[in-house]
């Protein structure tokens, strides 16, 4: 009895390999050009170390990765088509939610735009473009200190995380101080600014960075300088130059892998031609140019930078610039946007790198024909794929902490 | 180098009819035909005068009102620090809804791809095919990018009616 019973494993006893290969291959034809040793395996979208939704596709051989496959649109949310029907005030928002860790300089970069178009770029009053500046660098020191923190939590590192997310909270105090909300701000406005910085704020810059001086060159030195850290990121996902070039890599990437090239320096927009500043170019300094360790590097560098920024636009903002009672940081907000029939590419540099927006302009209403957002980590995370046939699975997960991507702003 | 420098030079090396609009010097730009686009892509990503490397946009633009689509290419070069903008321009089609495996690209407005140019346009193309529904001739990996493989229709088309349903779960706005 019991032996003519069939299960359905035994319906097709005679099936051979080669078959089974054919049958996979009506399914999906990638399958059937898979070696036996190959396998697949999906990475995210929920998983820690993606960063956010981010699912990748690996095709490994044991744990080498010979292959990535970058899934997005997770947390595709239209920005583009929203911003064909709504007015260039309304679209603000919006940017603040592209790049949700660095939103000043995504309202910084839309605004000049905006500005531009509307023939409003000379007319801005300096401690507006002050204002500005500090609240973006200081925005841009939050996001990096994200970037590390996490970076060292996806390598094994638990206590940098949260002396960063310490240190990130002093500056989302401040900037919740400035603006009524922690992280989409909404500030900055096309002409001018939402309110004049609080009474006491620039005291509080000083006092936020002679604290955080010390703070940083800790963290440099439990993080940084780490054997274990190094031995992990050093000659690790080695982004050539040219390669970076060729996949429209930009930011703290591009600069790890040697390009000294800063848009706030080669645009010079904004206030940044009076600053004093210098970009940090990665050097190998544990390994090759352009590995893990140099991207991670010229991050801390570049807080150091930012801090500098800051120290000078206080300083303008208490002498030369400084709060008066009569000052309207309104008073050159148009009442009605309505840029002149043309188009425009304004780019600017965001934490991760060339934010560019590209704005057509019809001349007779108030919405933008075309509002295309230039996201850096969508091309930081292009090149992913290129740098990484080949490496281990837990390198892997250096290499996508390093591109510091964020997905709000690669899917939009 | 001007537009009108970069134009010239184009007329010259690829013997094109390259146009530059009449319109004030921030927002010139370069027509190019799409039948010369890889020939005149090749000179500006080479040319040591020119030498564009990098390409930081990528973008389409739906022009109903005059029946075209347009693809805008914003490049800028790191050793000259100078950029161009360039256009290229083609009949609007309209695509199927659905994409599956009897396509037929000529329903579709065709470009050829500048991918094999500049990498970062891989992606680049394949996010303007998602969303205006652009053929790009010779594309490594051309598939939808930011939207489900099943979506129908492209979003950033001006005619694009908005889904109400997909798998069957109401879409709110």
């Amino acid at each position: 009895m019991i032996a003519d019973m069939k299960s359905p494993l035994h319906l097709e006893p005679e099936l051979n390999p080669e078959e089974v290969l054919n049958r996979a291959s009506a399914f999906s034809p990638s399958l059937s050009e898979l070696n036996s040793e190959e396998m697949i395996l999906n990475m995210g979208p929920q998983h820690p170390s993606t960063h956010g939704v981010l699912r990748l596709e690996l095709v490994t051989d044991g744990e080498i990765v010979i292959d990535v496959v970058p899934h997005l649109g997770y947390l595709h949310r239209c920005f583009e088509k929203h911003a064909e029907k709504l007015s260039y005030l309304q679209i603000l928002p919006y940017c603040d939610r592209m790049d949700y860790l660095s939103a000043m300089n995504n309202e910084h970069t839309f605004v000049m735009g905006v500005e531009q178009m509307l023939g409003l770029k000379d007319k801005i009053p300096k401690r507006v473009e002050y204002i500005r500046v500090l609240v973006a660098e200081l925005n841009r020191i939050a996001s990096h200190l994200v970037a590390i923190g996490t970076y060292g939590m996806d390598i094994g590192a638990w206590t940098p995380f949260l002396w960063c997310f310490r240190d990130r909270g002093h500056i989302l105090n401040m900037l919740e101080w400035v603006s009524g909300a922690r992280m989409l701000y909404n500030y900055i406005w096309v002409g001018g600014l939402f309110y004049d910085l609080p009474p006491g704020f620039e005291e509080k810059c000083r006092e936020f960075i002679s604290y955080f001086k010390p703070k940083l060159s800790e963290l440099n030195t439990i993080l940084t300088e780490n054997e274990i850290f190094i031995s992990r990121t050093a000659n690790v996902g080695v982004l050539p130059l040219k390669v970076a070039i060729d996949y429209g890599v930009t930011g703290p990437a591009l600069r790890g892998s040697g390009l000294g090239w800063d848009l706030r320096k080669s645009e010079a927009y904004s206030v940044y031609p009076e600053i004093e500043f210098d970009i940090p170019v990665g050097q190998g300094l544990k390994g090759k140019v352009g590995d893990c360790w140099d991207r991670h590097w010229v991050r801390c560098q570049e807080i150091n930078e930012s801090l500098k920024i800051i120290e000078q636009c206080v300083d303008k903002l208490t002498g030369e610039h400084k709060r008066t009672t009569d000052f309207d940081p309104r008073a050159v907000c148009p009442k009605k946007i309505r840029p002149k029939a043309g188009e425009l590419y304004f780019r600017a540099e965001n934490p991760r790198g060339e934010l560019g927006y590209y704005i057509v302009a019809d001349g007779v209403s108030d919405i933008p024909k075309r509002c295309k957002a230039r996201a850096p980590s969508f091309s930081n995370l292009s090149v992913l794929p290129e740098i990484s046939r080949g490496v281990l699975i837990a390198d892997l997960v250096a290499i996508i902490g390093s591109l510091d991507i964020v997905l709000g702003e690669i899917d939009r | 180098m001007t537009q009108i420098e970069i134009s010239d030079l184009l007329k010259q090396k690829v013997h094109v009819d390259a146009v530059v609009p009449e319109s004030d010097a921030a927002q010139a730009w370069i027509e190019l035909q799409p039948d010369y686009l890889l020939a005149c892509a090749d000179v500006l990503r080479s040319d040591p005068a020119l030498y564009f490397d990098h390409l930081a946009c990528l973008s389409g633009v739906d022009l109903p009102e005059q029946n075209k689509i347009v693809i805008v290419l914003h490049l800028y070069s790191y050793p000259f620090e100078h950029k161009v903008v360039i256009k290229y321009f083609t009949e609007r089609k309209t695509p199927p809804l659905l994409l599956n495996n009897q396509i037929d690209k000529t329903q579709f407005p065709i470009f050829p791809s500048v991918s094999g140019i500049w990498k970062t346009a891989i992606w680049h193309e394949r996010e303007a095919f998602d969303l205006f529904g652009i053929w790009f001739e010779n594309h490594p990996d051309l598939r939808r990018i930011l939207l489900p493989p099943d979506w129908e229709g492209f979003p950033l088309r001006k005619d694009y009616t908005l889904a109400e349903k997909y798998h069957d779960i109401q879409i709110e706005y």
